[in-house]
């Protein structure tokens, strides 16, 4: 096997911005850094366009997959490192080219060191050379199964073979913190991902109905957090508000077909209220245009009009199976799907109103003092911070 | 730190302290195989077969007519579908509509699968099956009857004594009986009685820890092909600590079955005096049932309602058969009572034990009442 010392990291969309761009690249090494930290060996070293992370015997394949779990990466490679002499970096191609069972290759070079005697094209051609004369490999530049990528830099050249594609997006926590409303079903969890693939920094709000949902429910979602966790720098924050009086008063308020509306209603009122108090500038849902009575276009402008503060919904114009498809990826589907009741679903009416007008849920509203209801679900609320799974010790 | 109390007994048992502290000694000192030919094997084997004797002689049956296994879904597999493969020409089994996933999951498999037929009994609306529906359905190919003797969502007792009376002297069929939850709590008689089912984490055993008790006579063929364990009819190295601590677990249960019986009478008379104080809360369970386990229903609010409100107060209560309680429908037992789909959906199960005290029967009726006032 190829052993690789150094991973050679490449920034994403960070390279675009011009004067946040240290921030970026401090947030970045941050969140890498984070990721990485059982494994205390690894030696950083940060320049204004890679980052270089140097291995002593770590795991290869776990520092990839974990790697590729970070935003504001647009690829990495493992990589030797050798001096910048010609003679060395033909000598490690070679080894390289020794040890596949690829038939084509081809020779790939940036000269970052315009120093350097030779330009790219003649290190190309230098390298090539010494691999045709030694080995059995032939050159393919349109279709080659092996591509040797030489970055030479002044001092030191980087090898590698292989480019892993990154997770893209800006470093979570960059671009501020926002609150999402968490449900425990397939939606809300890829809300996450995306919003923290913008470089957000992602707290949720979960509501909470005992005893008309379970334990099982309010586990169910602190596991989808704990997962989504691991792309938010290792940790999120869970607010969980118990709704059950809240929504026995509206119940008996407003009865069957407002019933959904008031209480999504009550929920941005409360989110709104949590997120100015957490310090995050906007609310986020899994919303998707249509996919329910309470998404409807008329619903959301509905909902919408109790609060100030922006919403971002990351999946208002994707179908059910992209998001579905998302949520595989980020492995968050087989949870989703658990069949525990929400505080959705707990009173689903019969025939929700899918064209509300905010009129008529004004005139329910004024029925009830939800005030009174909204300071005690304040009051009552109770935080959780997860992490990513961590073993048991009685396993 | 909440006060936890726990009212689910017939769903599984805390373990007995004399029970634990031999399990874990043997674990430590014992850990060869009981089929090895060294000395350590044949002492871990000396001692199985003398826990096997020690059970077989408190059950009243021969030592070869104890065949450990991991517990009572495992015994009752093995009682209805091993008969059943051995029988070579009667392929009609008679059971109950309302046994244990187990046995009747096994029917189902035998009717699905390899064509034996089935007749499901009936219940009345005490829960129990008629000894005459029993006589009726009898048939010259019936080769198994297999029927509960205690309902686990209940506590109906079955006319088990009637029952296996008419069975062998009208037919050549084998009675199997499922002690599960009878052993401990009512007088079990192996008499006339071809297969039994006994489970030890409902006696204050372990878990994965069971017995079926198989007569001499009885064919049977082994579901888990092996070595000779088990006299060939359970393959794999046997759990020999928990096969060994079976027997002392079976004596404790059944040394203070009179004691915890009248104890626990005690409870539910007091359980029963407070619910019928609240209501719109119906008995489910028949008055000549177990002590031990009181059903009831409250028919506007659902059976997972209430146990999670009253999980936030302390109380841990099964609704139907903790087997089925992954599921949403209405308890097929109740159903089969002849009792509405309501009332069926709104279950909650009540199983009491000698650990249990006046005053958390207190408790539990205050906390109904709060929720009910809240909820219902």
């Amino acid at each position: 096997m190829v052993k690789y010392d150094t991973v050679l990291i490449r920034y994403g969309e960070l390279s675009t911005k011009g004067k946040n761009r240290k921030d970026f690249i401090r947030k970045l090494d941050q969140n890498i850094r984070h990721i990485l930290k059982d494994y205390p060996e690894l030696k950083y070293q940060r320049t204004h366009d890679r980052i270089y992370i140097r291995l002593t015997d770590e795991d290869p394949e776990d520092i990839s997959s974990r790697l590729q779990k970070i935003f504001g990466i647009s690829s990495f490679s493992f990589t030797r490192k050798v001096p910048s002499d010609l003679a060395l970096i033909q000598n490690e191609c070679l080894n390289i080219a020794r040890e596949t069972d690829k038939k084509t290759f081809k020779v790939i070079t940036r000269r970052h060191d315009k120093t350097f005697p030779l330009n790219s094209d003649g290190i190309n051609r230098a390298v090539a050379g010494e691999i045709l004369r030694n080995t059995g490999l032939k050159v393919d530049v349109h279709n080659p199964e092996l591509e040797i990528r030489i970055e030479v830099h002044a001092g030191d050249t980087y090898i590698t073979s292989e480019k892993i594609p990154g997770a893209g997006g800006y470093p979570t926590g960059i671009n501020g913190k926002v609150l999402l409303m968490l449900s425990g079903g397939i939606d809300s969890p890829v809300a996450a991902y995306e919003l923290m693939k913008r470089g957000l920094d992602v707290e949720a709000v979960h509501f909470a109905s005992p005893p008309y949902t379970s334990e099982n429910a309010r586990q169910k979602v602190l596991d989808l957090a704990q997962m989504t966790s691991v792309y938010n720098q290792g940790r999120m924050r869970v607010h969980i508000v118990n709704f059950t009086d809240l929504q026995l008063e509206i119940y008996k308020t407003a009865g069957d077909p407002y019933a959904v509306t008031l209480m999504r209603r009550m929920m941005y009122r409360l989110a709104e209220k949590i997120a100015q108090s957490k310090g995050c500038l906007a609310i986020a849902t899994g919303e998707s245009i249509g996919q329910v009575a309470s998404q409807t276009l008329e619903s959301i402008a509905c909902i919408n009009a109790v609060i100030r503060m922006p919403v971002i919904r990351p999946l208002v114009c994707m179908d059910k199976n992209e998001i579905i498809d998302l949520a595989r990826k980020i492995g968050t589907y087989e949870t989703s799907i658990l069949p525990y009741e929400d505080c959705c679903t707990i009173f689903d009416p019969k025939n929700p109103v899918t064209k509300p007008t905010i009129e008529k849920a004004e005139g329910f509203e004024k029925k009830f003092d939800y005030d009174k209801l909204i300071a005690d679900c304040i009051e009552n609320m109770t935080t959780v911070t997860v992490h990513p799974a961590e073993a048991e010790d009685f396993l | 730190m909440q006060r936890r109390i726990y009212f689910d007994n017939a769903s599984t048992t805390a373990v007995h302290p004399e029970v634990l502290k031999t399990y874990e000694s043997l674990l430590e000192k014992y850990f060869v195989n009981s089929e090895s030919l060294y000395d350590e094997g044949t002492e871990v084997h000396r001692m199985m077969e003398k826990a096997r004797a020690a059970a077989a002689g408190l059950l009243g049956v021969k030592s070869n007519e104890i065949i450990f296994t991991s517990g009572s879904s495992e015994a009752n597999s093995l009682a209805v579908k091993g008969v059943m493969f051995a029988s070579k020409d009667r392929k009609h089994i008679i059971t109950s509509q309302i046994e244990h996933s187990s046995v009747l999951n096994s029917c189902r498999q035998l009717e699905r699968v390899f064509g034996y037929e089935v007749t499901y009994l009936p219940v009345s609306s005490r829960g129990i099956v008629s000894a005459d529906d029993v006589r009726q359905a009898l048939r010259s190919d019936t080769a198994l009857v297999s029927l509960m003797q205690v309902n686990n969502e209940t506590g109906a007792i079955f006319p088990i004594d009637e029952i296996k009376e008419i069975v062998k002297k009208q037919s050549h069929a084998y009675m199997h009986v499922d002690m599960t939850q009878a052993m401990g709590k009512i007088a079990c008689s192996m008499k006339d009685i071809d297969l039994a089912s006994v489970s030890a984490h409902k006696l204050e055993g372990l878990k994965g820890s069971g017995i079926l008790v198989k007569k001499a006579h009885v064919q049977l063929e082994p579901l888990i092909s092996g070595g000779e364990q088990e006299y060939g009819l359970r393959g794999g190295t046997s759990n020999s600590p928990a096969d060994i601590v079976f027997a002392k677990t079976l004596r404790l249960a059944l040394e203070n079955q009179k004691k915890y019986h009248d104890y626990t009478a005690g409870m539910k008379e007091r359980l029963l005096k407070g619910l019928k104080e609240i209501e719109g809360i119906e008995i489910n369970s028949p008055d000549d049932g177990i002590v031990s386990t009181v059903n009831f229903s409250y028919e506007k609010i659902p059976s997972e309602v209430m146990q999670n409100a009253l999980n936030a107060r302390g109380f841990m209560v099964s609704a139907r058969s903790t087997c089925e309680s992954a599921s949403n429908n209405p308890s097929y037992v109740l159903t089969a009572m002849g009792f509405s789909e309501r009332r069926a959906s709104c279950c909650i199960r009540v199983c009491l034990s000698y650990h249990n005290t006046p005053q958390e029967i207190d408790l539990f009726i205050e906390a109904l009442k709060e929720i009910i006032s809240h909820y219902g």
